[in-house]
């Protein structure tokens, strides 16, 4: 292969990453031995690289590390007391999303949240935000991938906590360590429903 | 290109001692963020600069884009190079402020201006010697700043992630939210632009006499 110095001059930046082929290599190689402009062209070429490439080429304004210091050091400390006051009104708030969370479990035992299944086995310390897939006309919701699903062609995503809403019931197959907790638990009277009212309560207290 | 990158790269990534404090940090000592930033707050100023071009700008975009790396620390990986990760922070933030103020026609023009024409070489100015100690002065690295802020800002902004930050051509076209081929290209423009605004000088000697007569260019 022989190259110009067109070709070269387009090159020269790749040549420099060592982002040419062997080919191409070897023919600059050859030109740059004999082309006193290209090799002058590729010497400054990798000079201006070398030259902005050292530390000494950044600039910062006097002072620039010292004002940086203390603007951290003020974004930790409204960090800090953002979080002070947003734990100060969350002890009311949670408290007031227990005593309804009660209520409504309460509720719940006697008007039971309607179940797609009415052979449900209750799932207990589903991560509210875990991410399920359920399929339309089907009563169960699973792990993305698992192997049960039906109508596949049909999935929808959302998190336990909405498929709980909607009346979803875990998966035996792929929920099954949920369902084990909840068998050896000894007051798993109604999980399913329990996780449903404090998402609910949850819900709510995020609502106000 | 792997070989050239352990040339060109500063040898800094991942020390025990850094990665130490990540993980203090990522404990919630807050505090230890300053050390852990401190050797980098010249790149990441560098890097905001070259995005906004107002020094007052860059500074509190910089400060602000350590401020939200502090709030994520915990999304930072191991895999990647914390220098890198802090950039590729200070490079959104950047953009997002010149996005947001941004109400000049000329740069939108500029943004959609072909770039992949060929530039040819205009000086051949013979430029063999690495003049690195010239560095030291003041005059030479002002020289070298004014040369750069002479070009484009597609440009300018491809030169300084690359050569200057040491970002790979792969992290440059990530931050920059522009392709591969549009860095290289841009890369190789920046390059031979800035070897013929220097090269004549170099020959001409600016980088060794003293002095140069304020407001001229030498070559």
């Amino acid at each position: 292969m022989v190259v110009n110095c067109q070709r070269v001059w387009k090159e020269i930046s790749n040549y420099i990453e060592g982002d040419v082929d062997a080919g191409l290599r070897v023919a600059m190689d050859a030109h740059f031995g004999t082309c006193t402009r290209c090799k002058s062209v590729l010497e400054g070429t990798r000079n201006v690289v070398q030259l902005y490439s050292d530390e000494r080429m950044i600039e910062v304004p006097t002072g620039f590390g010292r004002r940086l210091e203390r603007r951290l050091a003020q974004g930790a400390r409204v960090r800090r007391s953002t979080w002070s006051t947003w734990s100060a009104w969350l002890v009311p708030v949670a408290a007031l999303a227990l005593i309804t969370g009660g209520l409504r479990w309460a509720n719940s035992l006697t008007v039971p949240h309607p179940l797609q299944s009415e052979h449900a086995q209750p799932g207990r310390n589903i991560p509210p935000d875990m991410v399920v897939v359920v399929s339309a006309g089907a009563k169960d919701f699973h792990v993305p991938g698992c192997d049960v699903i039906h109508n596949k062609d049909k999935i929808r995503t959302l998190t336990a906590k909405e498929a709980i809403r909607e009346g979803y019931v875990p998966c035996v197959r792929c929920m099954r360590k949920y369902l084990q907790i909840a068998s050896i638990s000894p007051d798993s009277s109604e999980p399913v429903a329990e996780l449903s009212a404090n998402v609910e309560a949850e819900d709510r207290a995020r609502t106000r | 290109m792997a070989a050239l990158n352990v040339v060109l790269s500063n040898p800094e990534p991942g020390t025990t001692r850094e990665q130490e404090l990540i993980a203090q940090v990522q404990r919630g000592q807050a505090e230890l963020f300053y050390e852990l930033v401190r050797p980098y707050e010249r790149r990441v100023y560098a890097a905001a600069l070259a995005i906004l071009r107002n020094e007052a700008d860059a500074e509190d975009a910089a400060q602000e884009a350590m401020l939200k790396a502090l709030a994520n620390i915990r999304q930072f990986r191991a895999e990647a190079r914390f220098s890198t990760w802090l950039i590729q922070i200070t490079v959104n933030e950047a953009l997002m402020r010149r996005r947001r103020e941004r109400t000049r026609m000329t740069e939108a023009i500029d943004d959609h201006r072909d770039d992949e024409g060929e530039y040819a070489p205009r000086d051949f100015a013979d430029w063999r010697e690495i003049p690195s100690e010239a560095l030291e002065r003041k005059e030479v690295r002002q020289k070298l700043a004014e040369a750069l802020a002479s070009l484009d800002r597609k440009y300018r902004e491809v030169f300084v992630l690359r050569d200057m930050e040491q970002l790979n051509i792969q992290e440059t076209a990530e931050a920059l939210g522009i392709s591969v081929a549009s860095v290289k290209t841009r890369l190789l423009r920046a390059r031979l632009m800035l070897r013929d605004l220097l090269a004549g000088g170099w020959e001409q000697g600016w980088f060794s006499r003293l002095p140069f007569e304020k407001g001229t260019k030498p070559w």
